[in-house]
């Protein structure tokens, strides 16, 4: 084909794209993922059982607001990274600080706590699960986001893919939320962390050749 | 520089809200700044420069809501055919490093009149028949000396003086009209 004939082509009838088109697709992947982790909790994991009670404590809300953070700095730097000239250095720098302050404090309660306690402070009662559940609650979320991704145009598929995890990681952890009863940070920072990381990784792996266009 | 970036975000902005005329100038103008940029780095394939111009334009056409608004538009343009270009490279198992921002000598280089292709058809409207038809087989259309001689009944070599006649005459003409 000729290039000219390719422009009449292209050029034809240019559909009209709103202004943040970025933002509002990303947007709406988080809506979906967040209402596919949430089918998951209900229709198979159960809402705990004292979610009401739970509901006026401190420590439900530092762990929602920890996860989604988590989840905007992917957002963040999804936002970035869907650019062929995007930056995602501020976004990634910020899920690290939040992480790494989530997990600061975590610890040092940790520490400061009676030896005795530590050990279930640290592993609660959940923490074989709690790495699986968040991953598989994800996964819808991290699918759409790809999905989203191979229309748009990364340059850097792996952190790409890795960003595209944390987010889709972030908005499932903070669902999971509503199931797990588990309530030291020091459980939250390692086991949801890990959960997370671990969405990323896979994300990671997956960007790499889903994200080739 | 700086005008060529702010003519072409302005059509691009025009062409994000669905103006189709700047849409394809934006288009057209940006495939002219592309060759040039995959021409230089491809002179070891120099066929597939083309189909790199084609598939950047097409990045650019199903990608385009990646744009900012906010930020020029050149960078990212060129960070399309940049991916592009390493793509090709990657699939030819050639290994190479492609600076970042090395577009701005395209802007440099290639700085076409806004309306030098209409300058062009009016300035080859004035030479003579037999001369002008040789420069299109020539030069616009790509037939050889040889070919483009039977067409117009003379030999490849008077074909080779007549056109570069008429290219001389045809350069005086255009230079005359940009020095008037």
């Amino acid at each position: 084909m000729r290039t000219d004939d390719l422009i009449d082509q292209l050029a034809a009838q240019p559909r009209a794209i709103p202004a943040g088109a970025v933002q509002i697709r990303f947007a709406g992947v988080a809506l979906a993922g967040g209402l596919a982790a949430l089918v998951m909790v209900l229709a198979w994991l159960g809402a705990r059982q004292d979610l009401a009670q739970a509901m006026t404590g401190r420590m439900f809300w530092m762990k929602a607001l920890y996860t989604a953070l988590l989840g905007v700095a992917g957002f963040w730097a999804l936002e970035r990274l869907a650019r062929p000239d995007g930056a995602p250095r501020k976004a990634l720098l910020f899920g690290a600080i939040v992480l790494a302050a989530f997990v600061g404090m975590g610890f040092g309660q940790w520490l400061a706590a009676d030896p005795d306690h530590r050990r279930s402070m640290m592993m609660g009662g959940s923490w074989r699960v709690c790495f699986g559940y968040i991953l598989a609650m994800a996964l819808p979320g991290l699918a759409a986001t790809l999905v989203v991704l191979r229309g748009m145009a990364p340059t850097r598929p792996a952190l790409t893919g890795f960003a595209a995890g944390a987010f889709a990681g972030g908005v499932a952890a903070t669902v999971y939320g509503l199931h797990c009863g588990e309530s030291t940070m020091v459980f939250v920072g390692t086991w949801y962390t890990l959960g997370v990381l671990g969405v990323g990784a896979l994300g990671a792996v997956l960007g790499k050749w889903a994200l080739r266009w | 520089m700086t005008d060529t970036e702010a003519a072409l975000k302005a059509l691009m902005l025009l062409g994000l809200d669905g103006d189709a005329p700047a849409y394809r100038l934006l288009l057209s103008q940006l495939g002219g700044r592309l060759r040039v940029y995959f021409e230089r780095r491809m002179r070891d394939a120099p066929g597939d420069v083309e189909d790199l111009v084609q598939e950047t334009l097409m990045a650019v056409h199903t990608r385009r809501a990646t744009y900012d608004r906010a930020q020029p538009f050149t960078p990212w343009a060129f960070a399309l055919a940049r991916y592009k270009l390493i793509d090709h490279w990657r699939r030819r198992k050639v290994r190479a490093t492609l600076p970042i921002d090395d577009y701005v000598e395209v802007l440099a280089a290639y700085t076409p009149e806004p309306g030098s292709a209409m300058d062009l058809d009016r300035a080859l409207e004035t030479l003579p028949e037999r001369q002008r038809n040789l420069v299109r087989d020539v030069k616009i259309e790509g037939l050889s000396l040889a070919q483009a001689g039977d067409r117009a009944g003379v030999s490849q070599g008077a074909a080779k003086v007549a056109l570069h006649r008429a290219l001389k005459s045809l350069g005086e003409r255009m230079r005359g009209r940009a020095d008037g």
